[in-house]
Order: structure tokens, then sequence, then C-alpha cells
């Protein structure tokens, strides 16, 4: 216990990009991925722009080794795990008990609704075979088999912090060395489960979103899968090269205040900020940029605003919301910004808020609005907030 | 560390809920498919929410609050749940207004409640927990994967810490449709009472909402511990699994012969079936041994059921009658393992021990 967990590999891929280096091209040049749905069979196309991986589920196929008929979240997810493996290296050292810590919030909704659609008017109709996706845990397995990896394979869903969750628990399974290593994060593929689902909320922003301004009108939803490789201090230094950064920080927390809406006063991002503060020996002061949950939704930048207010006031680190650029990718989002937070402390690099015209007038602090270098940024937090009031706040360090 | 039972409530197709005796008399049930016998919800949850929330939801928050109140606890410092399923009622409703409506789906509400996590979001909201909430939706190790993480949070603490853990799926009219035409289950009737007798193919379908009290601290009011729990994936054959469960053994200093009781994930499916009498043979020869999903039926956390069971024979020190155990059973239970396998996919182990 108390040892140091280190992210010894990253992998992406999002609207922005189909691995690290042009995901870290779009975040430096300021492209969003955010376009009109063009891949999504759905009649809210052209009404409702998102950000989805810009590959045709056949593409995707073809770069995952999965059937072009699988579930387009196994391969996102696929693509993801395998660039993170691979980034790491851990392969190269033989004997580690290595996990796959996933999470999702809907698996393989995408084929479900096509069974659906044939079995609701003939209950003997429908594909089963579209079925084997459905359960959240099935996308894991399907893509720990493709890692060949077989220690400890977990899902974890809780809704849009589900992966900030994944890395605090393959973080804690290495600690209490119950494992080496674990490939930690997160995949969720758009699907009209989710875009409806969003759309009756009415939080579905109908032009592109802009977290933290004071005109935002909503999310856009987004697309992807992300992960972290997490090590032990043991394999770190039996690696060739050098770590991203450690984990210093983490607090899960719920704000027990509505299903689905954050408290005015933003409590429980405010615990969890505070509690991965405590949990690191760290002062607010020691943090150099937040990556914010930042949907672009009224309730959660004024909740989420109200709680970097409480802890940060009047010194406030550098702030962005990366959902600017590839949407809110839900399950995944947690894990994207993972990644993002890690490439932040290893190059000492800071993201825009894309599109902020008018900073929230309530508050006194705004955003980042352009991509800046920031060599001597030490310590990172990533917040996420989710449905059911799950919060958690995961702080990465600089070695 | 040990990791202390202090109290389980459990809603399961027997009438396990809110009963004085423990498993008193078997409920029997006719086709494929076992129900929750579930409580006036009612006295537990105000009205107004029980016409709002689904079904696993009410089951889930009804367990969770009755263990909470046998242990005289209002508010654990972390809720963990798992569900393989997760909220099928919810997502189904939401997928059918969705296709019916042609995406103009009229209410979000089936939506919000559909995300694995709104069991244990839902009863943090009822007791305003604001502390550690997590869900594991790991198929056939979601349960398990939720003692790892209490039993981790717990040896994190210092000081005194209680965790409310559980395991819950549900069966709702699709999803018994679909797993059937998946020729899950049993295709001629067969009742559950006489489920091992039949060596067909296909088991009967379960559902069930188990919760626990965990806890740090010794008590006389602890009902067992948890030694140890351990889950692996798609071993390559009966050696691997048997190798796999001498090796958690040995991490514990135990020897097969150290298990007062054996209690099996038996399911009536005649080739899963085989993996148990398989390995009885090569390790558990000479212990007693008693199965259960006769009682909840088959579903990924169905070993939820066999804690709450393993939990109260431990603590009676008795083997109910409508249990059929093979083997001689010693006089006083201390160790209680339950080895189950879910579709031989995912094998998991917990050891549950007399304090």
């Amino acid at each position: 216990m108390g040892a140091i967990v280190f992210v010894a590999g990253a992998g992406a891929i999002t609207g922005i990009g189909n691995n690290v280096p042009e995901c870290l091209a779009a975040l430096t040049e300021g492209k969003t991925g955010i376009d009109s749905i063009k891949y999504l069979p759905t009649n809210h196309r052209g009404s409702l722009p998102a950000c989805e991986v810009k590959l045709s589920n056949g593409e995707l196929a073809a770069m995952s080794g999965f059937l072009p008929s699988a579930s387009r979240n196994a391969m996102l997810s696929a693509v993801a795990a395998k660039e993170a493996l691979d980034d790491s290296d851990i392969k190269s050292i033989p004997g580690l008990r290595i996990g796959f810590v996933s999470a999702t919030t809907v698996g393989g909704m995408d084929k479900t609704e096509k069974f659906v659609a044939d079995f609701l008017p003939d209950h003997t109709k429908g594909r089963l075979r579209d079925l084997i996706y459905h359960e959240c845990g099935n996308i894991t397995a399907m893509v720990a088999e493709k890692l060949c990896i077989k220690s400890y394979v977990s899902t974890i869903s809780t809704a849009c912090s589900s992966s900030a969750n994944a890395i605090m628990y393959g973080a804690r399974l290495i600690k209490h060395n119950v494992l080496d290593a674990v490939i930690a994060g997160g995949t969720d593929a758009l699907t009209k489960f989710t875009l409806n689902g969003f759309n009756t909320l009415m939080i579905l922003d109908e032009q592109y979103c802009q977290p933290f301004d004071e005109n935002r009108r909503g999310l856009n939803l987004g697309e992807g899968a992300a992960y972290v490789v997490l090590v032990s201090e043991r394999v770190a230094f039996l690696l060739k090269t050098p770590p991203y950064c450690s984990i210093t920080g983490y607090c899960n927390v719920n704000d027990a205040y509505h299903q689905t809406a954050s408290s005015p006063e933003g409590n429980g991002p405010y615990w969890a900020m505070t509690g991965a503060l405590e949990m690191g020996g760290l002062q607010p002061s020691d943090i150099g940029y937040i990556n914010l949950h930042g949907t672009g939704t009224q309730n959660n930048d004024s909740s989420e605003g109200m709680a970097i207010q409480r802890l940060f006031h009047p010194n406030y680190p550098k702030l962005s919301s990366t959902k600017s650029f590839t949407g809110h990718t839900l399950g995944a989002s947690a894990g994207v910004e993972a990644v993002f937070s890690a490439l932040a402390i290893k190059r000492g690099i800071v993201y825009p808020n894309l599109r902020l015209q008018t900073p929230m007038e309530e508050f006194s602090f705004v955003p980042e609005t352009g991509f800046s270098k920031y060599p001597g940024l030490k310590h990172v937090m990533s917040n996420s907030v989710g449905f059911g009031g799950n919060c958690s706040s995961l702080i990465f360090s600089k070695i | 560390m040990k990791t202390y039972i202090r109290s389980t409530a459990n809603i399961s197709p027997q009438a396990t809920f809110n009963t004085p005796m423990f498993l008193g008399e078997v409920t029997e049930y006719h086709d494929n498919r076992l129900t929750c016998i579930e409580p006036d919800y009612n006295e537990i949850i105000s009205p107004k929410l029980n016409r709002r929330m689904s079904r696993l939801i009410k089951m889930s928050a009804a367990s969770a609050l009755t263990c909470l109140k046998k242990a005289g606890i209002t508010s654990p410092d972390a809720i963990i749940t798992g569900t393989a399923y997760g909220c099928l009622e919810d997502t189904g409703t939401f997928l059918t207004n969705l296709i019916e409506q042609n995406e103009e789906p009229l209410s979000p509400t089936a939506f919000v409640q559909s995300t694995h996590n709104t069991a244990g979001a839902q009863i943090a909201l009822l007791i305003k927990c604001n502390y550690y909430n997590n869900t594991f939706a790991s198929g056939g190790a979601s349960f398990e994967n939720t003692l790892l993480d209490a039993m981790m949070f717990l040896a994190e603490k210092k000081q005194t810490a209680n965790v409310l853990v559980g395991g819950m799926d549900e069966i709702t009219d699709a999803s018994h449709t679909i797993l059937s035409r998946a020729g899950l289950y049993k295709r001629n009737p067969v009742s559950n009472v006489s489920l091992f007798n039949t060596s067909s193919k296909g088991t009967v379908n379960g559902e069930g909402a188990a919760f626990f009290l965990l806890t740090n601290t010794p008590s006389e009011n602890n009902l067992a511990y948890i030694e140890a729990v351990t889950t692996f994936y798609k071993p390559a054959d009966i050696a691997e699994t048997a190798e796999q469960i001498e090796c958690f053994l040995s991490e514990q200093s135990l020897n097969a012969s150290d298990i007062d009781l054996l209690v099996m994930g038996n399911n009536g499916d005649a080739k899963q079936d085989k993996i148990y009498t398989q390995l009885q043979q090569v390790l558990f020869d000479e212990v007693a041994a008693v199965k259960y999903k006769n009682l909840c039926g088959e579903y990924p956390t169905s070993t939820a059921f066999a804690m709450w069971m393993a939990t109260n024979i431990i603590n009676t020190n008795s083997i109910p009658a409508m249990l059929y155990h093979s083997g001689n059973v010693n006089e006083k239970i201390n160790r209680v393992l339950i080895y189950n396998h879910y579709q031989n996919i995912y094998h998991s182990l917990i050891l549950v021990s007399a304090c």
C-alpha cells in the first residue's frame, strides 16, 4: 500500500483522431471533430451535430480485427486498448499479471437496437448473434481476448464518470498487489439510444457546443475509446521508456442530489476534487491545469464552476473542457481526458476550450482560449460527473 | 485483515426476505422462470418513489435499506453494486419507445433510469450517502468484483469503515423470451425442486437482489467474515480450474480438507454441471457439498444468493433440510467455499468463514 502507480502507455480513438498522435495534432491545431452525423443511421442526421470517429464499421473492423458485423463499441475499444498496450511495451516483460478494466455505459447497444427493431413486431425474429454484445461485460471480455489478457477482466459502469472509476480501480488493484499492470479506461460508441436519450432530456446543442460559455446551449455527444496503461513502480523500472506521469490522487463521491442533475453548489465535484488533493497531499495551488468535465449544459457547467470557485478562488489554475473538441464521449470521456491529461504533463502543454465567446458571468475565472506551452506543469486534475450523482476526480503528476 | 459480514438481506425467488426462518419451506416453480417474491415496498420505500422506480431498482433499494437497518447503520462509507444486465426493464422501455415512436420518444424517464449505476445511485439518494459509489457490470463476475473492491476499500481505511455491497439482476418478459431462444433454459417443463435430477440441456432462469453490510471491525454482531475472493476467466480445462482453486486455497494456507462445506453453482445443465462433478472428484472428494440454483435459478450475480446462504449456514451452524447435501458435514461449520462458474466463462471462489 502507498506504492506509486505510473502511467506507462496511452491509446485513444476519438472524433479528432484515430490514435494518440492524431488526437494531439488536432488539440494543438485547435481542430474540433464535431460535425454533422455521417455514420450513425439516425433521423437526427442534419439536425443534431455529434463528434463521430471518422471511420465506417468496415474500416474499424479492419483496424480492430473484429468482423464488420461486430459492435462498433468493441471495435473502438480494441483499437485504443491495443495502441495503449503497444505504447507501454509491458508485453516485453514476461510473467506480468496484466488486467483489463474497461468502462462503458451502453455496451453493444448499436447491435441491440438492430435486434429490437426486428424483434418487436415478431418475437421469433431478430438475429441472436447481435445480442452477444449487449452486456457491457461482454464487450470488455471480447477485447481482452484480442489483447490476450486473462489475469483480470472487469467492467465498470457508472454513467459519465465510468472510466475515471475504471482508472481508479486499476490503480488500486496495483497498489494492493493484485496486478502488476492494468489497461484502464473506457469506450462508448454513438448510438440511437444515447442520442435520443439525451435529446429527450433536452440537453443537446443543435449547434457546436460551447462549454463554460455564458450562452451555452447544451452538449454534443461524441464517441470513442481511450486507455492508459497503469504500472507498478517495479514494472516502471523495467520499462525502457520513462512513464508519462504518476497518478497521485483520486476520489470518488456521490452528489446524492438528483438522478440526473448536479447540486447547484457543486458539492459532488467539490468533494471529489478535495478528496483527490488530500490523497495526493496537495494544495489547490499545486494544480496547474484542470481538464474540466465541462459538458456545455447549463446545469453541469454552473455546478462544476461553483465547485471550482469554492476550492480555488482567487487563484485559479488554467482550465479547459476538451469536450469542445471531442464531444461528450460518455463512458469513454474520463479515459479520453486521462490520456489528454497525461500528455499535458509529459509535454508541458495546455489545451484550449474552443468557441468560448462570453465567459460565464457568475465566475471570475476564464477557461483557456488558445493552445499554450506550460513547461513547468506539475499536476493536472481531471474531473468527471455522471448520472446518479457519481463524481470522480483524478490527479496526474510529473515524475 | 478480515472483512466481516455484519448483516445481509436477500430478495429472491424463495421466502428469504424478512422471514425469521432461514430457508424454511421451498417455493416450487413449474416452468423455467423463477421470479422474486417481492415485499410490500410501501413499507420500505415512499409510495411516490415506489411508483417511479422499476422492479430491479425497487428490489435493490428494499434489500439494501433492510440490510442497513439490520446492521443498525444509517449510512455506510461506500456503496458498491454489481449487475451484469443492468436495468433491463428501463432499457427495454426506452428502446421500444424509441423504435415505435421512430426516434421521437416521449419521456426521458426510462432512459435516465437505464444506466447500470441506477440502483447504487438511488440507494445513495435515499440515504443521502455522499461517499464512494461504484458499479460493476462484469458479467458473471460482477458481484465478485464488488467484493474485491469492498475488501480493498476496507483495507485502505485506518479507522472503522462500513461498505454496502449488493448483487442484482432481473428477468423481463423480453429477456426471458430472448435467452430462451438462445437455448439457455430447459425446453420441457421442470420443477426447480427436481432440477438436479434432470440430465438435459439448459437451466432455469433466475433473478435476485442480495445485499451485505461489510465492515473491517470485529464485533459479536458479525455473522461471518470473507477470508478471500477470486475470479478467473475461461480456464482451458479442468486441470487449469483445479490448479486455480488449489492456488487460491494455498494462498490462504489451506487444503481442500480444511473446507467444511462446498457450495457449488450447479444449474441443471448436464454439460455445465459436469465441471463441478469432475472437480469434486479431483479436489473435494471428502468435502460435504450443497447446491443452490434450484432455489434462485441461474443468473450472472447468483453468487450473491450463494453468499447470503453461506453466511446463514455459518451463523446458524446448520444446513436447512431443503438443501440436499452430499458427504458428511462436520459438527461445526467453520469454512464455506463457494465455487461457481457462469457458462464456463467466469469462474469464482468466495471463502466465507466463522468469526
